[in-house]
């Protein structure tokens, strides 16, 4: 893992309160914006990342030097139009890019490790809502997330309801299900049983657990894509060969391919930060922080919402979106939801999926 | 007002009164809800079934939701909407007489539009050709329509008296013009029912 990289930062004022009860002191939020802000501070749009996303939504990463993770969706005369709004990305808390994390150093001047508290969505977004105070942006003309992104965006609409004037959000969930928990959970297990993880404390090593977190990497990517995608994409197909090995080389395509993205993925992200991100969104439950009623987490709201799912996505199925939109229904939100069809499974909206573009763009300008 | 609207729809349009809350089930691509939010300053909702609907919709800055009506109402609240607007949906519904029970528990109004099956060009079609008919008012073959409950003006009239809903106006239309009350049953390829509880 290469340092963090220069983006703007902002320290907050204040230790940051976390749901577990705890206090995070001196917070680093790094963020990248993009387009001018207007003169009244009213056309910012928060863009919220995903699980192992970064700030570098339309600009070039850093580490990997690859395109912005949503170059296609976020630019001059983009479905989030850079010429029009003034977009704000930042990294969430216990990242790796730049805000404060695990990898980040403690009052004794020595990482955090596993010492950094455990931390939920709603602590993320508290980190994000201080950053909008420093920047005094008080109300945002929309903030926009997809996967973890849309659960940052909801917790802010339900807590922060003034915060945001339309609230985007794309293949996502109220709350993790039993089988989103348990997929994270052999990703944690990977890298806990790596013997370079070292309870966390492998920073001042030559080695880190990057065969365990490619391992979570390889998981999680499963279950970004479809059964469909990976069949057109890889199918049977061999990888270099004519044949099979009978060993346990990467015979196929699809292994190939798998631990070609794990191992990738360890270039730009801290295992630590993966053990905290995935432990975040395990423990979100919208409805549980509002007494159990989702309808009840949005009492009161003047947001206007849009919810988009995809009929190949099983992470975060469409009939999770449909809870949402029921609850919003109840609290008399106005609301607009659409399953779109797309091959791609959960990572659909990363993609090229023309009908999205329309939506974003329609829902943003309305 | 309202140019360019289908004529059931624009009398729908000029009914409801300036700053209503409207449900349109059934919206479509948002025609009679963008019309409403222009020129009744309303605050209109839409439910639709039709994902490439909704999504036009959506990208004209209307809050639609994709959605079934035959299963989805049941999600709003009691009296959430001044208007519960079904326009040419009823004769599609698994059940109509439950669909208007909801309509009425979600709205304090409901308009109700569809095609009058007692038509007399559906009549001679049925009667001379003795095959379902296929009209104007009603292009698809009996296997491939959606309109799996034909229902009459005069059918209407008795289901809103079994549900004890008070018929607060009607318009009829033929030939894509208003037309009179007068033998509605006969001459009638359109109605449009303004209800309330």
């Amino acid at each position: 893992m290469a340092n963090a990289p220069a983006s703007q930062v902002i320290t907050l004022s204040h230790p940051l309160p976390l749901d577990s009860g705890q206090e995070l002191a001196h917070v680093d939020i790094a963020y990248e914006t993009y387009g001018a802000l207007n003169a009244d501070k009213s056309n910012a749009i928060l863009i919220c990342h995903a699980l192992t996303g970064d700030q570098y939504v339309a600009s070039t990463h850093p580490i990997t030097g690859k395109p912005g993770w949503w170059e296609r969706t976020v630019g001059p005369g983009k479905p989030i139009d850079t010429d029009q709004f003034h977009v704000i990305c930042a990294n969430v808390i216990g990242s790796c890019m730049g805000s404060t994390g695990p990898a980040s150093k403690a009052e004794d001047g020595m990482p955090y490790a596993m010492r950094f508290p455990v931390i939920t969505i709603r602590d993320m977004v508290r980190g994000l809502v201080g950053m909008l105070d420093a920047l005094e942006i008080a109300q945002l003309h929309a903030v926009v997330g997809g996967s973890m992104g849309g659960m940052q965006a909801l917790s802010l609409a339900a807590n922060w309801p003034e915060r945001a004037a339309r609230v985007l959000v794309i293949a996502s969930t109220a709350r993790h299900s039993a089988q989103n928990i348990a997929f994270h959970e052999v990703g944690r297990q990977a890298i806990m049983a790596d013997p370079n993880w070292r309870e966390g404390n492998y920073y001042a090593d030559d080695a880190s657990p990057d065969n365990g977190l490619a391992v979570a990497r390889m998981a999680a990517h499963i279950t970004y894509l479809s059964e469909e995608g990976l069949t057109e994409k890889f199918g049977r197909r061999l990888q270099n060969r004519d044949t099979k090995s009978f060993g346990f080389d990467a015979d196929f395509q699809v292994e190939s391919y798998l631990r070609y993205q794990g191992s990738g993925f360890t270039q730009r992200f801290d295992a630590n930060s993966y053990l905290y991100i995935t432990r975040a969104m395990d423990y979100f439950d919208l409805a549980e922080e509002h007494g159990g009623r989702l309808g009840d987490a949005f009492k009161g709201t003047s947001a206007r919402f849009c919810l988009v799912s995809f009929d190949s996505d099983w992470l975060y199925p469409t009939a999770e979106s449909r809870h949402i939109v029921h609850a919003l229904n109840a609290a008399g939100a106005p609301v607009s939801f659409v399953e779109l069809s797309a091959p791609f499974g959960h990572d659909s909206f990363l993609l090229e999926v023309p009908a999205l573009d329309r939506v974003i763009k329609g829902f943003l300008d309305g | 007002m309202a140019d360019g609207l289908r004529p059931d729809l624009a009398v729908i349009a000029r009914a409801v009164e300036a700053g209503s809350r409207v449900l349109d089930i059934g919206c479509g691509d948002g025609a009679l809800m963008a019309e409403l939010v222009k020129s009744r300053d309303a605050d209109a909702r839409g439910l639709e079934i039709n994902p490439q609907q909704v999504e036009r919709c959506v990208a004209r800055g209307l809050s639609v939701v994709q959605g079934d009506a035959n299963t989805d109402l049941v999600n709003y609240p009691d009296n959430a909407f001044d208007y519960a607007i079904l326009s040419q949906t009823l004769q599609t519904a698994e059940r109509p007489d439950r669909m208007l029970d909801e309509l009425l528990r979600v709205g304090n109004k409901a308009f109700v539009s569809f095609p009058n099956f007692a038509h007399w060009r559906t009549r001679a079609a049925l009667m001379f050709g003795g095959r379902m008919p296929v009209t104007r008012a009603l292009p698809v073959s009996w296997y491939a329509t959606d309109n799996i409950h034909h229902v009459t003006v005069d059918d209407f009239r008795e289901l809103a008296r079994e549900k004890t809903a008070r018929i607060e106006d009607q318009w009829f239309f033929a030939n894509e013009k208003q037309i009179s009350a007068t033998a509605a049953n006969w001459r009638a390829e359109f109605a449009v029912f303004e209800l309330s509880r």
